[in-house]
């Protein structure tokens, strides 16, 4: 392996270290008026990045750096989305950050370190790096929650994320620890092949598949690991909120397969039962909770609870339907969510929040249009064709059911039903209900434009699914090497 | 297909097209545009529906005018389109209503007019859709779409209690739909990766799977046809619901329930058909009997209405279950029938209540003679509602009481007991609110129809009076196809 294929395959990786240092450096040297400058340098970054993750494309798998990182095709689409959200994402902000004075480089650079641990990862072929880019995605998401720093609620989420997460790293170590006891490796490949092969002591092998598991839940924020996502969700400034509700999502999708699917699959029996628990019990809660909620965020907090544990399913029926409908929830979540955390900040203004759900009501009087963006969001997310949170929901049903669990799918969509009836009562306010405000609704014309094509994204690929599901599976298919 | 033009595809999206051209034209200050673009749109989407009926081949189950276009290749889903004898009728009928609903709220609908026009041309598109699938979740997105703008229409123009209405009516409609959703992607394993509703009836499925896709289809179209016990959400919704809603509800998506029973339900699953139709039959007669009487009861003359349809709606069911060519076909005339006349009975309620604002029947008696031209018509659909020979209520009665006989002459005669009670029912309120002295000064200030009310009530009075004296031009169509379906169900789909 020469040096310049190590070089090609983190073309990305490096080219955004090069560039938040750079930004880092340059922000210094801007006064706060001209903070714009900051966010086109990062917007820019962004692009390049997906240049050079197009321009670097290979076809196959190709490992580098002695097997610590590998670049397939998985990694390439999860980058290229994971660099679109996070750009829609400082859209979306910055109008919001600007009017609360925390529109600061500081934002930038962590937003841009906690996307450079997403993309490690992402690309992660090896326990070790898997474990880096996790902590530098949660450390720069522990500051970010912080960054408002007169807000004792906000001050009260970071350190709750901050110690649960501390703890939940604790497990993954551990876990990961004894996996290395048991096979004498921390890279997937060979973790995995050691397990299949060898002697490894099973009971150890189990003992730290729990742990993993565990720390795995922690960060996916699955139940019974979900007690801190609805105070961070509620506690931090929206637009944190919407970056730890979006592209990480993506990451730790990518983090479970890797670690599931390359590193355990000869362990497929235990961890899929382990799955069923979560995702059966994320469903549950995080719907049922939810109903209960009459803060936006919280609501949307359970609502991610129970998304997660949806995505699990397609992780635990297996093949490329399973991983393949997996991935495509986590890509159409991401979407949803995005939109649905701008919908919030397009509504907020100086000093006020549009965070509950009173806030809501009678949108439709005052802009028709939003309101509609909104109704296909929230539609989308209760999995109502014909917007594409359906088809998420119908690829994991169907990978469910050819994985034989068809009592699984029951318990799934009824759940599903539990969770119409929150999203039903946010369309409910919105167009039902007279608006407690008329104070007009000031939208910059960036975000307008950007919530108006994240709405009707959810309409158009509910209309024409196949290709993006396509890509899903097909680079599944690729880089899991399953036929 | 004729000349390669696509009928079925026009007739569903150009409505669609209009219904977001109108919403487009925004706040109320064009709400005159909104009308007429609207009522453009509709009876454009009617017109070219019309070569549906006039190049129809009487004489073939096979379907036809079909669309086939690739739609998602990784789950072979496609855009597949046709209609037969069994699901032509629905189409011009829904095609048909969405003028007259649109006329009806020409004047009553003053707030939101383009979001009101637009939802129900919207509605008009996607019903036809669900008509027309011949690919599971092409239905599936067509069925579950339809909820949306109803659960728009009734919670914003409706009445004092339209949001538990709305709320209940989508939850009600989203827990069997989702039911159906396992039970489609569970066909689509067996059938070896097809979604395409012909291949599900031609798959072989053992009986414990039957029964069990049975239930969850049942939830799914009992809950919408509706039947008894899962019918509660009807009064709500019709109740709160505005006049064109309660009209749309009660002609068009009644039927797709029941459309379902005979898409799906039978030719997918026939053994479980068999084997649970002692329950089906029960349900039915209980419909056709308990509601019955629970309509005679009611204040009310929206809900009146309401559960008269259920009632109306067992005698479908009952058609179905008895698996033969008279009930089926009689069953089919009964839902077209029932289309027009519960759908003139909620036009006739709606004129009431855009002059009194009332639906108790005890405000109202003696609008005879303030308003002569209303009471003539209403009296026209009060008859059909009781199954008068000579209107089109009487004809699928008739045929399905016929076909009960042959099954079991109880049936037939817990069946007929409806000609008893639905003369009763409806009759009785026609007398309350339309005959007797002037009952206060606020009827004595109504007003007669006027033109736009007295041509609603024209068209659909010819439509009644002569499905009911020539029907043959409505059973000729479906002759075949109900032949087919009836051999192709007593078939058994078990694995040898």
């Amino acid at each position: 392996m020469d040096l310049m294929t190590n070089w090609m395959s983190a073309g990305a990786e490096i080219f955004l270290l090069v560039m938040v240092c750079a930004i880092l450096i340059a922000d210094l040297l801007i006064k706060q008026s001209g903070r714009l400058v900051t966010y086109m340098l990062a917007q820019i970054t962004l692009l390049g990045c997906s240049l050079i993750t197009v321009g670097t494309h290979e076809n196959g798998v190709v490992y580098a750096f002695h097997n610590l990182f590998v670049d397939d095709l998985m990694s390439d689409v999860l980058k290229l989305l994971t660099y679109l959200a996070m750009s829609m994402m400082l859209v979306y902000s910055r109008q919001y950050l600007t009017v609360r004075g925390l529109f600061t480089g500081e934002f930038i650079v962590l937003a841009l370190f906690a996307m450079l641990g997403m993309m490690v990862m992402i690309s992660a072929n090896h326990f070790l790096s898997l474990y880096l880019g996790l902590e530098l995605l949660s450390l720069s998401l522990y500051a970010m929650v912080a960054l408002q720093r007169d807000s004792a609620i906000a001050t009260e989420a970071a350190m709750k994320y901050f110690v649960l997460g501390a703890l939940a790293s604790g497990l993954l170590l551990y876990g990961m620890s004894m996996l290395y006891g048991a096979t004498g490796s921390l890279e997937l490949g060979v973790v995995s092949n050691a397990i299949q092969y060898g002697v490894a002591d099973k009971n150890l092998l189990v003992f730290g598949l729990v742990f993993v598991v565990s720390g795995l839940a922690f960060k996916l924020g699955v139940v019974p690991f979900h007690m801190w996502v609805p105070d961070v969700y509620h506690g931090a400034p929206t637009a944190m909120t919407m970056l730890i509700g979006s592209a990480p999502k993506l990451a730790a999708f990518a983090f479970a397969t890797r670690i599931l699917v390359e590193g355990l699959q000869p362990l497929v029996q235990h961890w899929s039962g382990m799955l069923i628990i979560l995702a059966v019990a994320s469903m549950a809660i995080g719907n049922i909770t939810a109903i209960a909620q009459t803060n936006l965020k919280r609501m949307f907090a359970y609502s991610t609870i129970a998304h997660m544990g949806f995505l699990l399913l397609g992780l635990l029926s297996g093949g490329v339907e399973g991983y393949g409908s997996s991935m495509f929830y986590a890509v159409v979540y991401v979407l949803m969510s995005l939109g649905a955390f701008g919908m919030i900040m397009l509504l907020s203004r100086v000093g006020f929040e549009a965070d509950t759900l009173n806030d809501f009501k009678g949108l439709n009087q005052r802009s028709p249009w939003l309101a509609f963006m909104m109704l296909l969001l929230m539609f989308s997310m209760a999995g109502v064709p014909p917007t594409v949170g359906f088809y998420a929901k119908f690829s994991v049903l169907n990978a469910v059911v050819q994985a034989g669990h068809i009592w699984l799918a029951v318990a799934a969509v009824m759940f599903s039903l539990i969770g119409a009836f929150y999203y039903l009562r946010i369309v409910k306010l919105m167009y039902f209900d007279a608006p407690e405000s008329h104070e007009p609704i000031a939208v910059g014309q960036d975000s307008a434009l950007l919530i108006s094509v994240n709405g009707l994204a959810v309409l158009l690929l509910g209309l024409l699914p196949g290709a993006l599901m396509s890509v899903c599976a097909v680079s599944v298919q690729q880089s899991l090497l399953l036929h | 297909m004729i000349f390669g033009f696509p009928i079925i595809s026009v007739a569903i999206w150009l409505p669609i097209i209009f219904g977001v051209l109108v919403l487009s034209t925004g706040d109320d200050k064009n709400a005159q545009m909104a009308r007429i673009l609207a009522l453009v749109g509709s009876v454009l989407g009617f017109l070219v529906t019309i070569p549906l009926y006039t190049g129809f081949v009487a004489d073939t189950s096979e379907m036809q005018f079909v669309e086939m276009h690739d739609w998602i290749t990784r789950f072979s889903i496609h855009y597949h389109l046709g209609v037969d004898g069994i699901s032509v009728l629905f189409i011009l009928l829904t095609a048909f209503f969405t003028p007259l609903v649109v006329l009806a709220g020409w004047q009553v609908i003053e707030k939101r007019v383009a979001q009101y026009m637009g939802s129900f041309l919207i509605m008009s598109g996607i019903m036809i859709g669900v008509f027309a699938a011949l690919d599971a979740v092409l239905f599936y997105v067509f069925w579950e779409a339809m909820l949306i703008p109803m659960f728009l229409i009734i919670g914003i123009w409706g009445g004092a209690n339209r949001v538990y209405a709305a709320v209940k009516f989508f939850l009600y409609t989203l827990l069997g739909s989702l039911l159906m959703l396992v039970a489609l992607i569970y066909l689509y394993n067996q059938s070896g990766g097809s979604f395409s509703i012909l291949d599900f009836h031609q798959v072989a499925i053992p009986m414990n799977a039957q029964i069990l896709i049975f239930i969850a289809f049942f939830f799914a179209f009992a809950v919408k046809v509706p039947m008894f016990p899962v019918h509660t959400w009807l009064p709500d919704a019709h109740v709160e619901a505005p006049t064109g809603g309660s009209v749309v509800l009660a002609a068009i998506m009644l039927k797709v329930g029941a459309y379902g029973f005979l898409r799906f339900s039978m030719p997918i699953v026939p053994d479980a058909s068999h084997y649970l139709s002692g329950v089906m039959i029960a349900l039915s007669l209980i419909a056709v009997v308990y509601i019955g009487l629970v309509a005679l009861m009611q204040s009310d003359m929206k809900k009146l209405v309401a559960y008269s349809s259920i009632s109306h709606m067992g005698f479908v069911t009952l058609g179905f279950f008895i698996f033969n060519a008279y009930g089926m076909e009689g069953a089919l005339l009964q839902m077209i029938s029932h289309g027009f006349v519960s759908g003139a009975l909620f036009l006739c309620i709606g004129v009431l209540y855009d002059r009194m604002h009332s639906r108790k029947i005890a405000d109202y008696g003696g609008v005879a003679n303030t308003m002569p031209v209303f009471a003539a018509f209403f009296m026209l659909f009060a008859m059909a509602n009781s199954g008068l020979p000579g209107t089109s209520g009487f004809v699928g009665e008739f045929m399905v009481i016929l076909g009960a006989v042959k099954a079991n002459f109880w049936y037939a005669f817990a069946a007929a007991t409806t000609l008893i009670f639905g003369a009763a029912y409806t009759l009785w309120m026609y007398k309350r609110v339309i005959f007797g002295a002037v009952a206060n000064h606020h009827v004595a200030e109504l007003t007669d129809l006027n033109m736009r009310e007295k041509l609603i009530f024209a068209v659909l009075a010819v439509t009644v009076l002569g499905m009911g004296l020539y029907p043959l031009p409505f059973s000729e169509v479906m002759h075949v196809s109900v032949n087919d379906l009836l051999v192709h169900v007593a078939r058994s789909k078990l694995p040898l």
